[in-house]
């Protein structure tokens, strides 16, 4: 879709105002021009409640000057906007200073994530919806303890183009599409809820490829199953992660840490380790934006550089951080594919894609079987980090004891927590079953990117627990 | 919103006259501004300045909602907006509580939303007092440096019109300073914060800002994680802040009607220690999230929520009270244009007690004081009641503060600790969140570390 005939703005307007962008005497100035459609519909409670319709379309403007970056956003892509806007991102980064300069703009290269089959907008609403009233349907007949159904779908077509004064001229075409489901279960012991998802980087045709009333009964039988949960046990214990059911775990414990930008104020426990030993010897973390659909790959990536698969962790050892425009400037290298922002209204910074770890050499029953005692997470919710200390909390929604070697009883919801370090070190099994986790959004400074994660069966020895039984 | 914004009534007035018979249509139109700067290390890291505008309808018809939005208030694209809304509307199945608000009598409680000063500040001097509160920061403690200081205003004019007869709008503006510091100890470093909001930048207290920024990083350094115990803690107001913040959802009519709440059935009965009285009072001007109108456009008004402990209400949007064959308590909230009205407490107050922190400290003689807690959205569910997040703070040993720890989680469960709160304090904190923040302390909880 990278024609010219398609541009969002044309090439000549594009490199005037990128010119009045470095009238100032600014180095380097970037137009970022975004075109997004949005569905979403939710149902609750047995009704399909609205069906919605958004459209966001406009360019953020970006200057750099010294270590001084103006930005400016603007609804109006007329010529006219779109140099005003240049001239508000050139005030800012600069107090005087002056120039000229013109810009010659070459394209590049997007890396093909994907190949769309049924595009959002060729499908009807009518066939959106039936998606949700199928959902409905499948995880009501789960239990007769399902109370509750709520479920949403929504899907966007988003058109980015990006140009920049060093000659950069990138354009993709990024869709998803997306399902979530959650129930709620009631028994004698009160309510419990189960929460699944879907998403990937594809169109409608998600939904021939994956089975929709599978999901709907994997969430209302995580409710039900939760009603005879037990209060989880308090303290440090080994615990088992199931493959697949959230790599948030890596996302948290480095991750974050490994991003350029926060490296580089010294603030995170990574900073200077590159070619030390921060995980497990068994431990290989990857960052890839190319990953065919999942829900973080990119073609480029919102500074138009194209995607790409960086290995953060080889073999325990600590190999690179990831890097945007502006850390990558600084050091004098390239950057990695990670500048990211969540909207033309939004600066762009060092963001994953779809994170996750290589396979490793263990059976995963066998993991199980070799723990004695401790916790079975079958389900993984959101987490937080505190990049400078390490230390970092993350959800569990479904899990369950292992008491000598084998899964037993269900628990209830509650927090782990860890010292990131620490707990890579910790890693002493890790699975040969690798499987990708569930969609997720990526917080940080405000804004939310989608992001992938993925790991196989893993054991960390030991774990903080935040139950309240003894 | 006592000042009026004609140039967007008259969009929103224009929208909402082409309904057609039988038709419900909501117009709001909004428009905005931002300046956000922030300064590392004495120099300009960035400075954004931008402004946004957009438009969402809703149209509704024989029970059937339909919404659209759309990021600009060009006249081609307000016309695609209604006529996608108008098309999503057959989509939707009939639901006989579906419809707009319709007035209710209810005078808004006039309020000042703007601040002149703050519209006319200069430039050059936002910088200059963001490099300030840097500076003071750093000044604070030795061990400090910094992350980022930052400054950030927003202003926001919005209209509101309704085919049931609401007719409102209004301007806003407001603005905030935060610093975020790091100290260091030996491999070890922690991380600290200091804010401080006000209708204009000579509100500002960026010494109290730098000093809590600096007091935050530092007061962590050399903590240990704590051992697995039942105790008595006692939660800064931030952390109470938050705590009552999750509780919120619990008494959202939309999730009582549904069948998602821990209160639901509970009306009238005991769900608190008889000393717990909550309110929710966007007419309280000293509220950060003070509001004279709700997000379907009719007035925000007092609601006591919970009494002497005893549960006295659900609050409801004009949808949820009408599943409940009650009344709007004018406790719909909206995201902007581009959201749909949702229900919600708007701003939430505990009464407080009579004590400080530092007496209810010396009270419990041993404890521990929870100062952060993170993971909050991962770590409570507020359907089943279940409570588990990540927390630091210091002990607290023979009534007094002690040692700091980290890397430990609290537990119990939200419906327990409603009932085992041992005392409310009288240090009321107007906090830049939906619920101001007061000491509390809590008794049998569970502290899960090595």
């Amino acid at each position: 879709m990278s024609n010219v005939q398609s541009m969002l703005v044309e090439p000549d307007v594009l490199s005037r105002v990128l010119a009045r962008g470095r009238s100032t005497g600014a180095e380097f100035s970037e137009v970022f021009v975004e075109d997004k459609r949005s569905t979403s519909a939710g149902l609750d409670d047995g009704k399909i409640e609205q069906v919605s319709s958004g459209r966001d379309r406009g360019a953020g403007i970006r200057v750099v000057k010294g270590d001084t970056t103006g930005f400016a956003h603007t609804s109006d892509l007329s010529e006219k906007g779109l140099l005003a806007a240049a001239e508000a991102a050139a005030a800012a980064a600069s107090r005087g200073g002056g120039g000229v300069n013109s810009v010659t703009l070459g394209a590049v290269t997007r890396h093909p994530v994907n190949t769309v089959e049924k595009w959002p907008d060729e499908v009807t609403k009518r066939e959106k919806v039936a998606i949700l009233q199928r959902v409905d349907v499948a995880a009501r007949a789960v239990h007769k303890a399902i109370v509750q159904v709520s479920a949403g779908y929504g899907d966007s077509r988003k058109r980015i183009l990006i140009a920049n004064s060093d000659g950069v001229l990138a354009t993709d075409e990024q869709v998803r599409t997306l399902l979530r489901v959650s129930a709620v279960a009631s028994g004698d012991g009160g309510m419990q809820t189960g929460f699944q998802s879907l998403g990937h980087t594809i169109g409608f045709e998600v939904f021939d490829q994956n089975d929709v009333e599978e999901l709907a009964r994997a969430a209302a039988q995580q409710a039900v199953t939760k009603l005879s949960a037990r209060p989880a046990p308090s303290g440090s214990l080994p615990v088992v992660i199931k493959h697949g059911s959230g790599g948030v775990l890596f996302h948290e414990a480095c991750g974050h840490g490994l991003e350029a930008d926060i490296i580089s104020k010294g603030a995170s426990v990574y900073k200077d380790k590159r070619g030390e030993l921060v995980a497990s010897p068994l431990v290989t973390l990857i960052d890839d934006g190319t990953m065919t659909a999942e829900w973080g790959a990119i073609g480029v990536d919102d500074e138009g550089h194209p995607s790409q698969r960086n290995v953060l962790i080889q073999d325990g050892v600590l190999t690179d951080y990831m890097w945007d425009y502006l850390r990558a400037r600084k050091e004098g290298r390239r950057q990695s594919g990670n500048g990211r922002r969540q909207s033309y209204q939004h600066l762009p910074m060092v963001r994953m894609t779809n994170t996750f770890v290589l396979n490793g050499p263990h059976d995963p029953d066998a993991i199980v079987r070799d723990t004695k005692n401790g916790v079975y997470v079958a389900k993984l919710g959101g987490g937080q980090v505190d990049t400078a200390s390490g230390d970092f909390v993350f959800g569990m929604t479904e899990a369950y004891l292992i008491e000598n070697g084998e899964i037993t009883e269900p628990l209830r919801d509650g927090n782990l927590i860890g010292n990131g370090p620490q707990v890579l070190r910790d890693i002493d099994l890790l699975g040969n079953d690798f499987a990708m986790g569930n969609p997720g959004t990526c917080g940080k400074d405000g804004q939310g990117v989608p992001v992938g994660d993925g790991q196989p069966t893993l054991r960390v020895k030991s774990l903080t627990i935040g139950g309240t039984a003894a | 919103m006592n000042v009026e914004v004609p140039e967007l009534q008259a969009i929103a007035d224009r929208i909402v006259a082409q309904a057609k018979p039988g038709e419900q249509i909501e117009a709001y139109v909004g428009r905005g501004g931002e300046t956000s700067i922030r300064v590392y290390e004495g120099e300009l890291e960035h400075f954004v300045s931008a402004q946004s505008d957009g438009v969402g309808i809703r149209v509704i018809r024989d029970g059937r909602t339909g919404t659209a939005y759309a990021g600009t208030l060009d006249a081609d694209a307000i016309a695609e907006v209604l006529a996608e809304a108008r098309d999503n509307v057959q989509f939707g199945t009939p639901d006989d509580f579906a419809g707009l608000a319709t007035p209710d009598g209810v005078e808004p409680v006039p309020q000042k939303f703007w601040d002149d000063e703050l519209a006319n500040y200069a430039t050059e001097k936002k910088v200059d007092l963001t490099k300030d509160l840097e500076r003071r920061a750093l000044a604070a403690d030795s061990r400090v440096r910094s992350e980022s200081s930052n400054y950030d205003d927003g202003w926001g004019e919005t209209a509101f019109a309704t085919t049931t007869g609401i007719r409102t709008s209004g301007r806003a503006n407001s603005c905030y300073v935060s610093v975020v510091t790091l100290a260091d100890d030996g491999d070890e470093t922690q991380t600290g914060f200091g804010f401080s909001v006000g209708d204009s930048p000579k509100d500002f207290d960026l010494d109290k800002a730098a000093k809590d920024a600096a007091e935050r990083a530092t007061r962590l350094l050399g903590a240990t994680k704590p051992t697995t115990k039942r105790t008595t803690i006692v939660l800064d107001p931030y952390v109470t802040s938050q705590f009552i913040s999750v509780l919120s959802s619990a008494f959202n009519g939309e999730n009582v009607s549904k069948g998602r709440s821990i209160f639901a059935e509970r009306l009238g009965e005991q769900v608190a220690v008889p000393f717990f009285t909550l309110v929710d009072d966007p007419t309280n001007k000293l509220a950060y999230t003070a509001t004279d109108i709700d997000g379907e456009g009719l007035a925000a008004r007092r609601n006591v929520l919970i009494k002497d402990g005893v549960l006295q209400m659900f609050v409801h949007s004009s949808y949820s009270a009408r599943r409940m064959k009650t009344s709007s308590t004018g406790n719909a909230t909206r995201g902007g244009f581009a959201g749909s009205p949702g229900v919600g407490c708007l701003a939430m107050q505990v009464t407080p007690g009579a004590k400080s922190q530092a007496e209810l400290i010396a009270e419990i003689g041993d404890g521990v004081l929870i100062q952060e807690v993170s993971g909050l959205h991962s770590g409570v569910n507020p359907i089943s009641g279940d409570f588990s997040t990540g927390a630091s703070g210091m002990t607290i040993v023979n009534g007094a503060v002690g040692a700091p720890i980290r890397e430990f989680t609290i537990g119990s469960t939200l419906q327990r600790m409603l009932q085992d709160i041992a005392a409310v304090g009288n240090d009321v904190d107007w906090l830049p969140m939906r619920a101001a923040g007061l000491s509390l302390v809590i008794n049998d909880v569970t502290i899960s570390g090595s």
